[in-house]
C-alpha cells in the first residue's frame, strides 16, 4: 500500500495505476479491504471560519480532530459521524455515507456536505459544489460522493456545514415489554413535536431518546417526554450520557465474532425484517430509518445479502469479509453505470467490483 | 382540472387575460406590461433545421396515441407555453403534449429519442432562469395533470407524489397528521414538486432544514433515451451512493422525474416571529450575524430593504414599518418550552441590535401576514418599476455586509435602483434590479449590473445561484464559477446520459458543439437582444 502525502502524488498515482482502492482510517474494513493507497497523511484543517459555520478539511483528517476543533467554538457535526474514537476520518465517513444517531433531527452526512475536491479516474483534480451553505449551480457531485465508496472519485478535500452545539442534553431510556410496543412508542415519538435529537431502539426493546437545547427548557422537555410515553424510564445525564452515546457511536454493542452492516430502512419494513434476521441482531436509529445489523462471522454473508434483498433493503457492510460491501437491494445501477463512464472511463475505481 | 388554470400562470398573464389567474396564487402579480417586450429567440439559436423536419413524423406518431385536446400544435394553443418566469424570453415550441401518467411520459420520451426531437418538461412554468423555456421545433411535455399523491405513509413520514403535484398541496395533504413538507419557495402555491426537484428549490425556511435535495428520498425517472431508473427509496437514510441526491438540481438534463418520494417533518409546536425595523441595512445585517453567533438556530432569517418594504406594503399591506431602511424577520420554532427559553435570548440580541421598532406576531394570522409581506415582495416590486430583474446569488454569510455595500455602489454607478430581499441567514441575495425597458439601453445596463453582482458573488467565494438555477439565464456564468476541468466533467456526465442533448437543450450547459466557440462570447440568447429577468 502506498501512502500519499499530497494531491499531486494522488493524481500521479491514479494516472499510473490500473486499479485504485482507497483507505484512510481503516475503521470500515469491509469497504477498504483491497486498498492500494492510503490517505491518512492527507490530513488537516484547511479553513475554519466559525462565524461562517463551515469547515474545509483534507479527506484524511480524523473526525476526532474536527470535532475537538468545532467544540472549542461550541459547534458540532449534527449527524454524529460514527467511529470517531476508533480513528475514522471525514473522507471515509463521507465515502461510506455513515451518519450516527444524531441524523434523526437534522439529517445525515448527505445534508451537511457542501463541496468536494476529488480526483477523477483519469487523474484530473476537480472541485465541485461550493463553500457556501446554499448553492444550486451545476450538478450536485458532493451528493454523489456520499456513500459512493470512492467509485466515482477520490476525495481530497471536503467542505461541511456545521451547527451551533446545544447548550444542554439529556437522554431518556424507555423500557418496553415487547418489540411491537417498542416500535409503536418509537414511531409515536418520531412523529411528535418533542423535537428529539436522537431516537434509537436496541434489540432489547429499549428506546433511547435524546433531548437537546436550551439549558432552562431542558427539564420541562424531559418531563414531557416521560409523560408522553408513560412507561418505565430512566433519565441519564452528564458523563454517563456522553459515555452512552459514545458507546453507540463506536458500536460497542456488536459482540465479538460478529460483523457490522448498515441498512437503510423504512419503518414499516422493520417487523418483517427482524423476524427474518436471526441469528443476526438489529439496532434501530433515526426513528426507524437507519438500522445496524450484527451478523455472525461464521454465517455466510450471502445469507444476509439475500434476506436484505428479499426485503428490498440496501445494505452496506462495514466490518468483516464480504464479496462486496454493497449487499441487499440497490437501485439505480443504470445511473451509476453512466456516471462511471463519465468519471472513471477505465473503471479504475470499480475494478474488480461492480458499480452497484 | 382545467388546464388553463393549471398550465402556467405566466402564460395566462401574457395572453393579456388576467382574470383566469389561478386562485391559489397570491404571490406573483406582475404588471400587465411586464410581458410585452419579450424577445423571440431565433429558432436557429436553440434548434437546428433538422429538428424541425423531425418534428412532423413525431407528431404523427403522437396523434395516434393522444387525443387532440392533449396534443397541442396550433399556434394559439402553443402561446401559453412559449415562456416561463423569465418572461422576456419566448420560443415557439413545436408542440405540447399534456401527459396524464408516467407511462405516457415514457412513451413520449422514447418517441422523442427515436425521432431525435428535443423536449422540455414543464411544471407550472415559474422558473426564473428560463428553465422551462421550450426549444424551437421541440416538444413540451406538460406535467401538471400528473398531480396525484401515489402513496402516503404518515408513520414513516414519507409521501410519494407525481411531479405535477403543487408544492403547497403536499403540506396541505399531510397537515391532518401534524406533518408538513419543509421547502417553502415563495411560489409554493403554484410551482410543482417536479420543478422543485429539477432546480433544488429553496425557500425562507431552508436555514434550518436545507433545500429540496435534503427532502427528496427517492426518484423514479426516465432518462432522455427512454430507460427507466429508480434512485434512492423510502428510507430517510441511504446506503450506497446518493444517486437521488445527484439527480436533484440537474435542471431536467438527466430526464424527467416521474415519481418522487419526499421526507415529511412534524409541524413545529410553536412559532415566534419577530419583525424588526432598522434605520440602516448594515444594522439589520449585523443583527443577523449576532443571532447566528449566539448559537440560536432560527427557522428563518430574512431581510428586506427600504425599496422592497415600500413595494410590499403597497401591495399586501402587511404592516411593515414603512420608512425603515431595513426590515428583518427572525422566526424561532420548536417545542413550546424550547421556544419560550429562546425568546429572551433573541429579545436581548434584537434590543441590542439597534432596531427602532420590534413587532412580535401575536397570532397565527399575524405571523401569516408577516410572511405574506415577505413572500409577496418579488411581485410587489413590479409596482415600483416597469421592469425588473430578479437576481439570485450567494455569498459567505460573514461577507453579507460587504456584498450589500457593493450592490449599493453598483446601483449608484449604474444609476439604477436595486431592491434587496434576501435569505440573510444563508447569505442568499436576491437583488431586484429596477429598470424601464422602454428607455433605450436601460435594459442593457440592468443586465450588466446583474452580471457584476454575480461576479461579485463568485469573487467573494459564493455561488451564482442559491435556488433559481442556471437555466438559460446564467449559462455564461457557470464556467466563471467552475474551472475548465469541472465544466468538462459536467459535460461528460451529460453526454453519457443524453448524447443527443434532447433533454432541456440550451439550459445549464452549453451545447457540446458550442463549447469553445462560445466560451468568451455572450450567450446567443443574450445576443438576441432585449432580456429581462422576472
Ligand atoms: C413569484 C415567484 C417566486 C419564486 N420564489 C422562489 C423561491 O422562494 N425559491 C425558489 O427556489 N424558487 C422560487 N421561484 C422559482 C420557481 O418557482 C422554482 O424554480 C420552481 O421550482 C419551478 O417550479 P415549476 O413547477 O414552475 O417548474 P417549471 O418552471 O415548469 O420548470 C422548471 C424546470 O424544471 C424542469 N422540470 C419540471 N418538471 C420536471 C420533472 N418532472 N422532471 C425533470 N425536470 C422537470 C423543467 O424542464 C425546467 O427546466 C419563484 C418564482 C416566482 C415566479
Amino acid at each position: 500500500m502506498e501512502t500519499i502525502e499530497t494531491t499531486e502524488q494522488l493524481t500521479h498515482f491514479v494516472r499510473n495505476q490500473a486499479q485504485v482502492r482507497v483507505r484512510a482510517g481503516g475503521t470500515k474494513p469491509a469497504t477498504s479491504g483491497n486498498a492500494n493507497v492510503s490517505l491518512v497523511n492527507l490530513s488537516g484543517v484547511i479553513e475554519y471560519e466559525s462565524s461562517e459555520f463551515t469547515i474545509t478539511v483534507r479527506a484524511g483528517t480524523p473526525l476526532a480532530e474536527i470535532e475537538n476543533l468545532l467544540a472549542e467554538q461550541r459547534q458540532y457535526l449534527p449527524f454524529d459521524p460514527p467511529l470517531a474514537r476508533a480513528g475514522a476520518t471525514i473522507g471515509g465517513t463521507v465515502a461510506t455515507g455513515l451518519s450516527g444517531s444524531g441524523r434523526f433531527r437534522y439529517g445525515g452526512v448527505r445534508d451537511f456536505l457542501l463541496g468536494v475536491r476529488f480526483v477523477t479516474g483519469e487523474g484530473q483534480l476537480v472541485q465541485l459544489g461550493s463553500k457556501v451553505v446554499k448553492n444550486a449551480a451545476g450538478f450536485d457531485f458532493p451528493k454523489l460522493m456520499v456513500g459512493g465508496l470512492g467509485r466515482f472519485g477520490i476525495m481530497t478535500e471536503l467542505t461541511l456545514k456545521v451547527f451551533p452545539a446545544p447548550e444542554a442534553t439529556r437522554t431518556v431510556v424507555l423500557e418496553n415489554d415487547n418489540q411491537s410496543d417498542a416500535l409503536e412508542t418509537m414511531l409515536q415519538l418520531a412523529a411528535s413535536q418533542l423535537d428529539l435529537t436522537c431516537l434509537d431502539l436496541d434489540d432489547t426493546n429499549r428506546i433511547r431518546a435524546r433531548v437537546a437545547g436550551s439549558d432552562s427548557a431542558l427539564l420541562d422537555r424531559v418531563a414531557r417526554l416521560q409523560q408522553f410515553s408513560n412507561i418505565a424510564n430512566k433519565v441519564i445525564e452528564g458523563e454517563e450520557e456522553l459515555a452512552l452515546w459514545q458507546a453507540v457511536g463506536e458500536f460497542q454493542w456488536v459482540p465479538a465474532g460478529y460483523r457490522l452492516v448498515k441498512v437503510a430502512l423504512a419503518p414499516e419494513q422493520i417487523p418483517p425484517l427482524i423476524s427474518d434476521l436471526t441469528p443476526g441482531a438489529l439496532r434501530i436509529c433515526a426513528g426507524g430509518h437507519l438500522g445496524w445489523i450484527a451478523w455472525p462471522q461464521e454465517r455466510p454473508g450471502e445469507e444476509l445479502d439475500r434476506v436484505l434483498a428479499q426485503h428490498c433493503c440496501p445494505g452496506l457492510a462495514i466490518t468483516g469479509d464480504w464479496h462486496s460491501p454493497l449487499i441487499g437491494e440497490h437501485q439505480g445501477s443504470a445511473f451509476a453505470r453512466r456516471l462511471t463512464l463519465a468519471l472513471d472511463p477505465e473503471s479504475k475505481f470499480t475494478n474488480p467490483q461492480p458499480v452497484v | 382540472m382545467h388546464e388553463v388554470s393549471k398550465t402556467s400562470i405566466v402564460s395566462v398573464c401574457k395572453l393579456g387575460s388576467r382574470t383566469p389567474r389561478p386562485s391559489g396564487l397570491h404571490t406573483f402579480e406582475p404588471p400587465s406590461h411586464f410581458w410585452v417586450d419579450a424577445v423571440e429567440i431565433p429558432a436557429a439559436s436553440a434548434s437546428t433545421p433538422s429538428d424541425l423536419s423531425r418534428l412532423a413524423p413525431l407528431v404523427d406518431q403522437l396523434r395516434q396515441r393522444f387525443p387532440t385536446d392533449r396534443l397541442l400544435t396550433q399556434p394559439a394553443q402553443l402561446a401559453p407555453y412559449e415562456s416561463d418566469g423569465l418572461t422576456a424570453f419566448r420560443v415557439h415550441p413545436g408542440g405540447v403534449v399534456l401527459v396524464q401518467d408516467a407511462s405516457e411520459v415514457v412513451t413520449v420520451v422514447r418517441l422523442c429519442h427515436e425521432h431525435g426531437v428535443p423536449f422540455v418538461a414543464r411544471g407550472s412554468g415559474t422558473s426564473l432562469s428560463g428553465g422551462s423555456l421550450p426549444v424551437a421545433g421541440g416538444l413540451v411535455i406538460a406535467l401538471n395533470r400528473m398531480n396525484r399523491v401515489l402513496d402516503y405513509q404518515p408513520r414513516s413520514q414519507t409521501i410519494v407524489v407525481e411531479p405535477g403535484v403543487v408544492n403547497q398541496q403536499v403540506s396541505r395533504h399531510v397537515a391532518q397528521d401534524g406533518l408538513y413538507y419543509a421547502p417553502d419557495p415563495s411560489s409554493g402555491p403554484v410551482c410543482t414538486i417536479g420543478g422543485n426537484v429539477a432546480f433544488n428549490s429553496g425557500g425562507a425556511h431552508c436555514l434550518k432544514y436545507g433545500m429540496t435535495a435534503n427532502h427528496v428520498l427517492g426518484i423514479k425517472a426516465v432518462f432522455p433515451d427512454g430507460e427507466l431508473v429508480e434512485l434512492g427509496g423510502r428510507s430517510h437514510e441511504t446506503a450506497g451512493a446518493d444517486l437521488a441526491g445527484m439527480f436533484v438540481g440537474s435542471e431536467g438534463l438527466f430526464g424527467i422525474a416521474l415519481e418522487i418520494v419526499l421526507r415529511l417533518l412534524p409541524l413545529p409546536e410553536r412559532f415566534h416571529t419577530v419583525l424588526a425595523a432598522y434605520d440602516s441595512l448594515e444594522k439589520a445585517g449585523d443583527a443577523v450575524a449576532s443571532v447566528v453567533a449566539s448559537g440560536l438556530l432560527p427557522g428563518a432569517m430574512e431581510i428586506m430593504d427600504k425599496l422592497a418594504i415600500e413595494a410590499s406594503e403597497q401591495a399586501v399591506h402587511a404592516g411593515y414599518p414603512t420608512g425603515a431602511a431595513a426590515a428583518l424577520i427572525v422566526e424561532l420554532e420548536g417545542p413550546e418550552e424550547e421556544v419560550a427559553a429562546e425568546i429572551p435570548r433573541l429579545d436581548a440580541i434584537m434590543q441590542a441590535s439597534g432596531a427602532y421598532e420590534l413587532r412580535v406576531a401575536k397570532s397565527a394570522a399575524d405571523r401569516m401576514n408577516i410572511w405574506k409581506g415577505r413572500k409577496g415582495a418579488f411581485s410587489a416590486v413590479g409596482r415600483l418599476s416597469p421592469d425588473y430583474i430578479v437576481q439570485d446569488g450567494v455569498v459567505p454569510r460573514s461577507r453579507l455586509g460587504e456584498a450589500l455595500a457593493e450592490v449599493q455602489r453598483l446601483s449608484a454607478r449604474y444609476g439604477l435602483r436595486v431592491a434587496n430581499v434576501f435569505h440573510a441567514g444563508d447569505g442568499n441575495l436576491h437583488p431586484l434590479i429596477l429598470y424601464d425597458g422602454r428607455i433605450e439601453g436601460q435594459l442593457h445596463q440592468a443586465e450588466l449590473l446583474a452580471g457584476e453582482i454575480l461576479r461579485m458573488c463568485i469573487r467573494l467565494g459564493g455561488s451564482i445561484t442559491g435556488e433559481h438555477g442556471v437555466g438559460v439565464e446564467k449559462l455564461e456564468f457557470l464556467p466563471e464559477m467552475y474551472g475548465e476541468a469541472e465544466m468538462e466533467l459536467m459535460n461528460r456526465v451529460r453526454q453519457t446520459i443524453d448524447p443527443q442533448e434532447l433533454a432541456n437543450r440550451g439550459k445549464l450547459l452549453l451545447s457540446a458543439s458550442d463549447v469553445g466557440k462560445q466560451s468568451h462570447a455572450p450567450h446567443p440568447l443574450e445576443s438576441a437582444g432585449v432580456i429581462s429577468r422576472a
